[in-house]
Order: structure tokens, then C-alpha cells, then sequence
């Protein structure tokens, strides 16, 4: 047993952070801001290898693992990187182009009934939308779908389309594939929670190391401090659990990959939820303005917990585990 | 990023399986918690037979009569004791893992010759007199003075929260041998037998109702010279030595029980009727065990990361604070969980249904309110975790 990352992925890890912080660090927010979703930031993505990293070599992929897919989401969660980042990285093997970034593919979670409202991240810069069900894939043309892009997301880097109807789309994958989608889907989004309560514990732990009252450091007085510790707890948790479920993908044998999944996406959302907030907390009236880094990562957690499974549904299929 | 076992792993782990599978049975039930010598002797003869079976010490140098297991193997083996529901390491505690492996690192030749092999085979029992009642979290204030006279100390003072005092035969004891010097410089350690005269005990039971622990009173108390351990006034680096043998592979065997226990609480959900319906029925519950059952998973890969740091670097990270810092406030809201889960039949600490284990549930849930205070409470813990690892700026002290 070896639970600790390789040269490798130390290395994948180092080359895609110093990637993200130079084209999406929080000094080009407010430019991405105007317009979240480019081709071209798309493009570089694909080059990065953000889609291509799991296929086969002959697929023009690296054959690398979900561990290491893991890391490269929790570093672009690290930097809210915009786009349908999960959906194009899953539909790498099953819809052609979307590895390179040519075919921008998103999607809709539909594998269990509920009174959502038909919302598409990015719906408008997609070519193809999937519609996940639980026995299948349904792929969906973008130049079909009729909606109206939401004037005022919640999230400001992910536009949503409200679509008043979903055609029926033509079956591209049956319910392994359909399984397979929910499972590492629920884990990438794990992974960019991850990288989101590392950074807003980042954040926040600079602020308070900086920010003076009462002629000191805030960061000094205890009330700051066990904010901070609980975040350091959170993150840490969040991380090993999102790197043993990655570890569990790659070889089920070590555990049961249902548990491992959904509990990194439990302690994930909360690690990511609870950081957020304390980061609005602790930058105080800063953190109330729109200038400033930590409402962007709590918007963005909620687009996360949204998906592919929420904290309570993932709650239950780990008692399921528990009760089986 | 491996979590598989290696082949020797494996194979010590299916070794380990077939002898506790013989001998745990053999070994009987615990003896009821009031009877002081049936609870040592089933402590101390379990120690007794890890040691003829070579896994006393699992972790100790093979020089010292240790196993000197790889960390993972050291894993494996508390998975394993988990698994069979072992006996817990009980009595034998503070000599296994404080006061022998404060010895081994510090101790001279004698201390280790007199000491160790009897640890391992359960001939002594130690106990722990580091707090005092006005020296907690700020454990270096303590005041228990030592003396030096010719080849002795003489020494006065008052211990507390010293645990299995009564059934001990050594202590062992901080004291403070320069009053003059910066309080974390006048420290000494020392090995005090429990038989020397001006040594008295006075059990404080504790909110189980028992007399785990004791207070231990001092009053010109002649120990051997012979007996300080490394020099004198070094007494708190030393004791900060012990921790570091605190590598966290010791919580592997607590994590495996939380599980089986959230397993066993979903069961036990089952039977119950609640509102008119099974208590598995109600959503939020099932919730609730699935979240916490999340939160153990975590710490179970953290704790394996942390190990596996540890074998590659030789240096224990510095997350031990964090680990027991989450795991213990994780352990306490678990229990609290199955003590509201028995709703009535959790208002007695004896069994009154079939299937229905208010006893040990209960009286684990009070247990477990002792783990974020002792070995430094969760607030010392946050303050550890903000000033070393987030450094953040030291409060004025």
C-alpha cells in the first residue's frame, strides 16, 4: 500500500495548477466573467489532455487512471475553470470530437424523477447535450433544443439555458455506460469541491494572517483560528476521500466503489459548502462584495452539489451500503 | 495512489486472521468493570499471549522485543484485531504506548533491561501522572516539585486523571526539578514504582459511575535518582518525544469499529418501531448514518495517507492533531446518534429488550465525551493545527 501520489502525479498535478493559475487566476475573472465559455480557452483544455487523460493511446488519450482524472479536476475546481468540463471528459470515448474539444459536449442528470426545472449549464455553447437516464445515454443535437438563457445565473462564470422541452434524442449507450457517467461524474464534481474548500481555506487563512484589528492579526485570535482548523479538517477529509474513491475506480478490488464514491461526494459538498462560507465570513464586509474571491466559490459549490447527486443522495446510498 | 496491500501484507494479515480466529474465543469475555483483578489478569494474560505469539509490541524495535512491523503491516494488524474483536489493549495501555516508548528512545540500558520485556508480557502496569488540577491543557505549569536528595528525589505534589493508578505498578510522572527555570525547561520525567511510601489514591469516578481514574497524591515521596529518564529538566521534550510514536496507525482499529458499528445501527433501525413504522423508514436517519458512515470513510484514507507519508519520509506528518481532532469529535457524534436512536431504551445502561443493547451503547456514547478532552481537547487541537500548519500568527500568552 502505497496512498500517496506518484511522480507522475505530482507532475500532472504541478503542470495543469500552474496552467490554471495563469489563464484562469482570480486576476482574469473579471474578463472571463464578460464571457465565461470561449473556444479557445476550450481548445487549450483539450490540449491540456482535461478530456483525452483516460483513452486509449490508439484514442489519442494517455491511458492515465481516475485517480489522476481527480487531480486534474481538483485543480480546475481549484480555479472555477468555466465550462461543461465533467460531461466533455466523460463523453471522451462515446461522442466523436469531444476529447479534442471540437464537439463541446454538456448534460442533463435525469436518472431519477424529480420537479427540477430543465436547466443546461452552458446550454447555449454546446453542440451536443447528453441526457443521462438510468438505462442509458441519450445524445441530443444543441441546434435542436429550444430555451432561454437565464439573465442572472446564480453562479456568474456558469450560464444556464432553461429549456421548455427536451427532444427525445437518439440512444448512443446503455445503462453500463449510463451507470458508469453517474459514478465518475459524482467523483469529478467530488474533485472540484476539493479544490474548492483547499482554496477558499487558502484564502481565508491569508486574510486572517493579514487583515489587522484590535492591533492585530485576526488570525491570531482563537475565534478565526478554530474556524480555520474545522476548515483544515474538512479539506483534508474531502481530499483522501476523493483520492481513495479515485483509487477504487482504478482497482475495485481495495474496496466498494458505490461507498467510496458517494462518500467523497458527502465530504466533499460539505467540505467545499462549509469552507466557502466560512471564507465569506472571515473576509467580512470583503467578503459581502463582488469584487472579491469568495462568492464566486460559494456559487460555484452549489452548480456542484447539484450535480450528479446531491449531498442526501449520496447520503443514502452509503446507509444502503450500510444496511445491505 | 495504491491501496493495495502488498503480498507480505497479505500474508501477515491471514496469519494474524487464523490466530485470533483461535484464541480470541479461547480468551473468553471481559470480566465486569468493578472487578480490578479479573480486569488485569484478562489484560494483562491477553498481552501475555501476543507476546508468545510474537505480536506484543507490534510496533516496538525488534531489539526490545518488539515485532518491528512495516507501518503497513502495523495497519494490518490493527484492521485485524478490529475484525475479531479482539481484546483492547485495556490496562497495558500507557506502558505500551506512552511509557515504553518513551523508555526505548530515551532510557538508558538499566530502564530498558528492567522495564521493557516485563511491559510486553504483561508482568507491569503503568500509569500516567502528567495532569494536575491546575495544569491541563497548560500541562507545563504543572508544580509537582522533585528534589534532589543524595541518590533520591523527594517529591510533593498532586497528579490527576491518572488512569488504572490503583492496579499500576510504575507511574510515570512529571515533575518539576528547576521552579526557576522557563516552565518548559524545568521539567523532569521519571519512572515512579506505585509501592513507595507517601503515595496515596483516591478513585474519582467518572460520569460512567466508575473509578477508571484516580487522583494520586505525593507527599515526600523518595524516588530512586536512578529512575529519572534522559537528563534532568528535559522532561518535556521528551514527553513531546512520546507523541511522536503516536503515528496514527492506532486509530485504524477504532475506524473499523465505528464502521461495523454504523452497520449495526442500520440494523438495529430496522427492528425498531418508530412513529408507526421501522426507524429505517424515516429518511433523515438514514441520512444521517450514511453522512456519518461518509465522514468515517474519510478519515480511514486519510489515515492511510498519513501512514504512507510516514513510511516514505521516516517523519510522521503533521496532521496527527487534525486526525484526532476529527476523528474523535466524528466518534462522539456517532454514538450520540445510536443513543438517540434507542430513544427510551436508551434512558437505562442495562439491556431491557431483546436485541436492544442500551448497556454497551450507552455507556460507550458517555465514553466517548472523554475523547475530546483527553491527550489535549479539540480546542487545544484547533490551536495546534491553526499555529503549526495554517501558521497562523500566536495568540499573546
Amino acid at each position: 500500500m502505497d496512498f500517496q501520489p506518484n511522480e507522475d502525479q505530482l507532475a500532472l498535478q504541478e503542470g495543469l495548477r500552474s496552467f490554471v493559475e495563469g489563464r484562469y487566476g482570480f486576476d482574469r475573472v473579471p474578463e472571463i466573467e464578460k464571457q465565461p465559455f470561449t473556444r479557445e480557452a476550450w481548445s487549450e483544455l483539450a490540449e491540456m489532455g482535461v478530456f483525452a487523460l483516460r483513452l486509449p493511446e490508439a484514442e489519442g488519450g494517455v491511458e492515465l487512471g481516475m485517480v489522476e482524472a481527480a487531480i486534474a479536476f481538483q485543480e480546475l475546481g481549484r480555479r472555477l475553470v468555466p465550462g461543461p468540463l465533467i460531461w466533455s471528459h466523460l463523453a471522451a470515448s462515446l461522442v466523436a470530437g469531444s476529447a479534442t474539444g471540437e464537439t463541446v459536449v454538456g448534460g442533463l442528470d435525469l436518472t431519477h424523477p424529480s420537479s427540477d426545472p430543465l436547466l443546461v449549464e452552458y446550454g447555449a455553447d454546446l453542440d451536443v447535450l447528453l441526457l443521462l437516464r438510468s438505462d442509458g445515454i441519450d445524445r441530443v443535437e444543441a441546434t435542436s433544443l429550444e430555451g432561454r438563457p437565464v439573465g442572472i445565473p446564480l453562479d456568474p462564470l456558469t450560464p444556464m439555458l432553461h429549456v421548455s422541452e427536451l427532444p427525445k434524442g437518439e440512444r448512443i449507450a446503455g445503462a453500463d455506460d449510463a451507470e458508469r457517467f453517474a459514478v465518475e461524474g459524482a467523483l469529478l464534481a467530488a474533485a472540484q469541491m476539493l479544490g474548492i474548500a483547499e482554496l477558499t481555506l487558502d484564502y481565508a487563512t491569508e486574510y486572517a494572517r493579514t487583515r489587522e484589528q484590535f492591533d492585530r492579526p485576526i488570525g491570531s485570535f482563537q475565534a478565526i483560528k478554530h474556524l480555520l482548523a474545522d476548515c483544515y479538517v474538512k479539506a483534508s477529509q474531502a481530499r483522501y476521500a476523493v483520492y481513495a474513491a479515485g483509487a477504487t475506480l482504478d482497482d475495485p478490488t481495495v474496496g466498494d466503489v458505490v461507498r467510496a464514491v458517494s462518500s467523497a461526494k458527502v465530504v466533499a459538498g460539505e467540505a467545499a459548502m462549509h469552507n466557502a462560507r466560512k471564507c465569506v465570513q472571515i473576509y467580512g464586509g470583503m467578503g459581502y462584495t463582488w469584487e472579491l474571491p469568495p462568492h464566486y466559490y460559494l456559487k460555484r459549490t452549489f452548480v456542484l452539489e447539484n450535480a450528479f447527486g446531491t449531498i442526501p443522495t449520496h447520503a443514502e446510498r452509503v446507509a444502503a451500503r450500510l444496511a445491505a | 495512489m495504491d491501496l493495495r496491500y502488498s503480498e507480505a501484507d497479505e500474508k501477515f494479515r491471514r496469519e494474524l486472521r487464523d490466530w485470533f480466529a483461535e484464541e480470541v474465543p479461547k480468551h473468553g469475555d471481559p470480566p465486569g468493570r468493578e472487578d480490578w483483578a479479573a480486569r488485569r489478569e484478562y489484560d494483562t494474560g491477553w498481552q501475555r499471549k501476543l507476546f508468545d505469539a510474537g505480536y506484543a509490541g507490534v510496533n516496538w524495535p525488534k531489539e526490545y522485543g518488539g515485532r518491528g512491523a512495516t507501518l503497513t503491516e502495523e495497519l494490518v494488524y490493527y484492521e485485524e484485531m478490529a475484525r475479531a474483536r479482539a481484546p483492547y489493549i485495556g490496562m497495558n495501555f500507557v506502558g505500551i504506548r506512552h511509557g515504553g516508548p518513551t523508555v526505548i528512545a530515551e532510557g538508558d540500558e538499566r530502564q530498558k533491561t528492567t522495564h521493557l520485556p516485563r511491559i510486553l508480557r504483561g508482568e507491569e502496569v503503568w500509569c500516567q501522572g502528567f495532569s494536575e488540577p491546575n495544569s491541563g491543557s497548560d500541562l507545563a505549569s504543572l508544580s509537582t516539585t522533585a528534589v534532589r536528595d543524595g541518590d533520591h528525589y523527594v517529591v510533593n505534589g498532586h497528579k490527576i486523571w491518572t488512569s488504572f493508578a490503583h492496579a499500576a505498578e510504575y507511574c510515570e510522572l512529571l515533575v518539576r526539578t528547576n521552579p526557576d527555570a522557563p516552565k518548559h525547561r524545568g521539567i523532569s520525567w521519571m519512572i515512579m514504582p506505585m509501592d513507595l511510601d507517601g503515595i496515596e489514591i483516591r478513585p474519582l469516578p467518572t460520569l460512567l459511575g466508575e473509578i477508571d481514574f484516580s487522583e494520586v497524591f505525593l507527599q515526600d515521596v523518595w524516588i530512586p535518582a536512578e529512575n529519572l529518564v534522559g537528563a534532568e529538566n528535559d522532561g518535556w521534550r521528551i514527553t513531546n518525544v512520546t507523541l511522536r510514536f503516536e503515528r496514527g496507525s492506532a486509530w485504524a482499529a477504532d475506524i473499523i469499529e465505528l464502521q461495523s458499528f454504523l452497520e449495526e445501527l442500520a440494523r438495529l433501525a430496522k427492528r425498531i418501531t418508530r412513529d408507526d413504522a421501522a426507524a429505517w423508514d424515516d429518511r433523515a436517519l438514514r441520512q444521517e448514518i450514511g453522512h456519518l458512515s461518509a465522514e468515517v470513510e474519510s478519515l480511514w484514507a486519510w489515515i492511510k495517507f498519513s501512514i504512507s507519508e510516514t513510511a516514505k519520509t521516516g517523519i510522521p506528518g503533521l496532521d496527527g492533531s487534525a486526525i484526532k481532532l476529527g476523528f474523535t469529535e466524528l466518534n462522539q457524534r456517532i454514538y450520540e446518534t445510536g443513543t438517540r436512536l434507542l430513544g427510551r431504551a436508551g434512558l437505562v445502561r442495562e439491556d431491557v429488550g431483546p436485541d436492544l443493547p442500551s448497556e454497551r451503547i450507552v455507556d460507550k456514547f458517555l465514553n466517548t465525551l472523554s475523547l475530546t478532552i483527553a491527550a489535549g481537547s479539540s480546542q487545544i487541537q484547533r490551536n495546534i493545527i491553526s499555529e503549526r500548519i495554517l501558521k497562523l500568527p500566536k495568540e499573546p500568552r
